[in-house]
């Protein structure tokens, strides 16, 4: 595998996405930036583990989580970053096959190739689910010890 | 709670209403719009409001004994530095830096005028996003300008079938065709290699994943009607799509 190549082409894809989807001109940086890690995520752990649908999980995780911090320090929703960084996990490839073995009239590959990329869908929303739940948490907490620094206490 | 005069109610409407109908129509997710709305009207002292928004339309309450007004949302596009302005407009307002009537002119302004980029960079987005999936899907240097150029027709032909038609499914359908065509005669030709990593370059400029992400989120929110909604375009499309590389691929 080689990580720049793949580094460089998955920002640019994202940055392309952040076109498509027109973001804030001057977000595109940084929405390139989610695209990258989350792909480099992916294919580090699908290189790793050998299992697409958790690989794609963590791909996913990543990208949320990277979009939240991102979208708090430029005080945006956090669906301008998180949009572009989403697109190259989509299972496409897998949908691909198991339409062409449909049409080829071979229907338990389709089936297995469907299901996979099923699955990968699936992953991909637990993904976001979970950095959704986990940044709340942490924000919460965050928000906490400002206020017991500050003098406040709460209920 | 402080008495607020009915001019100065009806400005606030306004300005909400607005604000909802912007963002969603420019693909905001709907907890987003409900949360914005809410937050403007308690800084203008409408404590008890209410507010329900679907993607097809917006219903919002001032209080219990004042009529409600309600907006209906015609088509989306996906343009989020409308989204990204109307919030920043939304959390000046509560910050107090804004007066309401300052508010809702910023908003007429926004929704008067688009932000998009050009066409030709959003068609060269295309073709530059296909390339590079073509590569990171696995498919050889040889195919990358055909990925190119055809990932920028496909795109073009779905966004000049949506100016015309305005049925959305169509167009994507017409575009994932004109895709697996061009990409299939690319190889009979002897041009290109590879026709699967082509279309799948290619296709996914078209993927709905704004859809998906929106979903997703507004179903976690426990926004399930909208969630769903958002959810059955993406699966329409994405079959769309399919359906129309499958046509191809059975020739």
């Amino acid at each position: 595998m080689n990580w720049p190549l793949e580094a460089f082409l998955s920002f640019l894809a994202a940055g392309a996405f952040g076109i498509i989807f027109n973001i804030p001109r001057k977000t595109l940086i940084s929405c390139g930036l989610v695209g990258m890690s989350g792909w480099l995520f992916y294919r580090t752990y699908f290189l790793l583990f050998d299992d697409p649908i958790q690989a794609t999980f963590a791909g996913a995780f990543i990208v949320a989580i990277v979009a939240h911090i991102l979208a708090k320090t430029f005080k945006m929703p956090m669906i301008i970053f998180s949009v572009a960084g989403i697109i190259p996990l989509v299972p496409g490839s897998r949908a691909y096959n198991a339409m062409r073995n449909i049409v080829e009239n071979d229907y338990m590959e389709a089936v297995d190739f469907a299901v996979q990329a099923l699955m990968i869908s699936g992953a991909i929303a637990m993904g976001l689910v979970f950095a959704e739940v986990i940044m709340q948490l942490y924000f919460k907490y965050q928000a906490k010890r400002t206020q017991k620094k500050m003098g406040f206490t709460q209920e | 709670m402080t008495e607020i005069s009915e001019v100065r109610r009806e400005l606030a409407l306004d300005c909400f209403l607005l604000a909802g109908k912007v963002m969603m129509e420019s693909g905001a997710e709907t907890y987003r719009v409900e949360d914005t709305m809410i937050r403007m009207a308690v800084s203008q002292n409408m404590m008890d409001s209410h507010c329900f928004v679907t993607p097809a339309g917006i219903m919002f309450s001032p209080s219990n004994d004042l009529p409600t007004r309600f907006v209906r949302i015609h088509g989306r596009r996906t343009d989020l530095e409308r989204v990204a302005r109307v919030n920043a407009v939304s959390r000046r307002l509560v910050a107090d830096q804004l007066t309401l009537q300052q508010a809702y002119e910023e908003m007429t302004e926004i929704e008067k005028t688009h932000y998009l980029f050009p066409l030709w960079l959003q068609i060269l987005a295309a073709a530059v996003a296909s390339a590079c999936f073509l590569i990171l899907m696995g498919g050889g240097w040889a195919d990358i300008p055909f990925a190119f150029v055809i990932g920028g027709i496909g795109f073009y032909i779905v966004e000049m079938v949506l100016i015309k038609t305005r049925v959305k499914f169509f167009a994507e359908f017409i575009g994932a065709v004109a895709i697996g065509t061009l990409a299939v005669l690319v190889v009979h030709s002897g041009f290109g290699n590879d026709p699967d990593t082509i279309i799948i370059g290619s296709v996914m400029p078209l993927v709905p994943g704004l859809l998906i992400t929106n979903a997703v989120r507004d179903m976690m929110a426990g926004h399930f009607v909208s969630g769903l909604s958002m959810g059955a375009e993406a699966f329409l499309t994405a079959f769309a799509i399919g359906a129309g590389i499958a046509i191809v691929l059975s020739f």
